[in-house]
């Protein structure tokens, strides 16, 4: 397939420009940090006396992707427009779509490294306990699908943007809204101001759908959410960088 | 090759590109000229399939580049102004990315990436980043990256902007052998370039194509084409002006210098003159002490510049 070896052409060349700024291993470090930290001290690990993942862990994934998503997204399109090779990028025998999805791909692939670098957290559950492993992979899946989410919304303002600043707190405000659809105090307050509204605006949040995978329910309607996420997003993105073009 | 045809550009409610058509056949260098903000630019993204066309159609080999972007961007390969390039790669790995991206594989890509390292003299900076590049050979990994798959038509967005003069002149040499064998179109703002280089220019200006000619034709609708200069010593610059104005070959004088009793001054000739001018001014002078008498070639810059501006150009440097 020609498209595919495009896709992973472009793939390729943006995981390597990861890797040879300081941006890859600078996220890495801080992701696990904030992690084992979470999970350790704040999360009460210890103290629950129990050989879950769930609350300690994974309940602190949409806000630490609230801020370290948009920092790997950012600079996606910002830096091409701003140098320019975005121009070299178009005019290659390649369509935007293929450009699109490969430097989204890469991005994920990224943060599934991260994420599978928490192995640590999974050994230590499993050594100390008898933890049910099945769950802790679903809720894995879920919140590298979340990540993916976050990421296309990061495409978007990159997209929009030649500043990497303000790409990034564009997308971390909207991916705000998308936690805050879900979280609770914001729902109670919700339900006694507009009762019939809370349904609906709870089903827009990620914290929602990421429920489900963290109680080990691989729901298709979850998962479904989440890709219409990225699609949606990606497809905003190449409207939107069709509409800089046409000038 | 290359055929454009009533191609358009409107930003908002400017007209960046009004109607222009040229067509560019294989073995021919065009030179594409014009002041900043004249449209060249423009017209190089369009015809790259950068920015899509506000009316009129571009077709490269015979594919449009609306209708069949991929098939007719195969054939391009591009320098964008400025020389973009990825930064964080090394040269090496930069120009390996492009030559996979247009499709060049294994030992073909070997061969294509080693090929251009050599043209454009890259051997010493190729495991260099590119951020840490100097101006030149920046560019020169840009121009590189646009004739790694040997394309059949090469668009030049000021090839030799930033370049020092003896890259310039590789640059030039590098184009005019590529332009035995490939469609090229180039943009520059240094007309001597067009000379060196160009089988045929074409002036742009505002969006609108104004003059199109090889070099000799542009230069030959130059005022100064046959125009005389005079230099004479001893004699008032009006006495001098007067007795020229009798000479029935000339249309205008104008008095160059007038300094320490030496006076210079250019007649230029009517329609038609062709070269004769010269002896006529020459026997119109002959009882005055003549230090410099010579006859003028046309000018590209004059031609240039009063096409673009009309309303200041009329005094010839």
């Amino acid at each position: 397939m020609n498209a595919w070896r495009n896709v992973w052409t472009i793939t390729k060349r943006e995981l390597g420009a990861y890797f040879t700024s300081p941006l890859a291993y600078v996220f890495i470090v801080i992701f696990l940090l904030l992690s084992g930290f979470f999970t350790f001290f704040v999360g009460g690990f210890f103290e629950r006396q129990e050989a879950s993942l769930v609350r300690p862990f994974f309940d602190w994934h949409p806000w630490f992707y609230l801020f370290l998503v948009p920092a790997v997204g950012m600079r996606l399109w910002a830096e091409e427009r701003r140098v320019g090779t975005i121009e070299l990028l178009l005019t290659m025998p390649i369509t935007a779509w293929q450009a699109i999805v490969g430097k989204f791909l890469a991005s994920w692939l990224f943060l599934a490294l991260a994420l599978v670098l928490t192995f640590p957290v999974v050994i230590t559950v499993n050594y100390l306990g008898h933890p049910d492993n099945g769950v802790i992979l679903t809720a894995y899946v879920g919140s590298w699908l979340m990540a993916g989410a976050y990421l296309a919304i990061s495409c978007i303002t990159s997209a929009l943007t030649r500043s990497q600043v303000v790409s990034f707190i564009i997308s971390l405000v909207v991916c705000l809204f998308l936690i805050l659809a879900g979280f609770p105090p914001v729902i109670n307050v919700l339900e006694q101001v507009a009762p019939r509204l809370t349904d609906l605006v709870t089903s827009f949040s990620v914290i929602t759908h990421f429920e489900g995978f963290q109680k080990g329910v691989l729901d298709s309607r979850d998962v479904l959410f989440f890709l219409s996420v990225i699609g949606f997003s990606l497809f905003t993105t190449s409207v939107i960088l069709r509409t800089h073009r046409a000038g | 090759m290359i055929k454009v045809q009533n191609l358009a550009k409107v930003f908002g409610t400017k007209r960046a590109v009004d109607d222009v058509s040229f067509s560019i056949n294989r073995g021919e260098v065009l030179g594409f000229l014009g002041p900043n903000g004249a449209g060249k630019s423009t017209t190089m993204r369009m015809i790259t399939g950068f920015l899509p066309p506000s009316a009129g159609s571009v077709t490269v080999g015979g594919f449009d580049i609306v209708e069949h972007p991929i098939e007719s961007r195969r054939l391009i390969g591009y320098l964008p102004e400025n020389a973009p390039a990825y930064t964080d790669m090394t040269v090496y790995g930069f120009l390996k990315f492009t030559a996979e991206i247009r499709g060049l594989r294994g030992e073909a890509r070997k061969q294509a990436v080693n090929r251009v390292v050599e043209m454009c003299f890259l051997g010493s900076v190729l495991h260099q980043s590119v951020e840490t590049l100097s101006k030149g050979y920046r560019h020169r990994t840009c121009f590189a990256q646009s004739i790694i798959h040997d394309p059949d038509v090469l668009v030049l967005d000021e090839p030799t902007d930033g370049l020092d003069p003896n890259q310039k002149h590789e640059v030039r040499q590098l184009i005019r052998r590529m332009g035995e064998k490939k469609a090229i179109i180039f943009s520059t703002h240094i007309l001597e370039e067009v000379d060196a280089v160009c089988s045929r220019a074409i002036i742009i200006d505002r969006g609108k194509i104004v003059a199109n000619g090889t070099p000799q034709e542009l230069r030959q609708k130059s005022e100064w084409a046959g125009a005389v200069t005079l230099r004479v010593k001893g004699v008032a610059s009006s006495t001098v002006t007067t007795k020229l104005y009798q000479v029935p070959l000339v249309k205008r004088v104008t008095v160059v210098d007038e300094k320490d009793g030496h006076v210079t001054v250019r007649a230029f000739p009517k329609g038609g003159a062709n070269g004769a001018l010269a002896q006529a001014v020459g026997e119109a002078a002959h009882e005055w002490q003549i230090e410099q008498l010579q006859a003028e070639e046309g000018r590209l810059d004059e031609v240039f510049r009063s096409i673009t501006m009309p309303d200041t150009a009329k005094e010839g440097a």
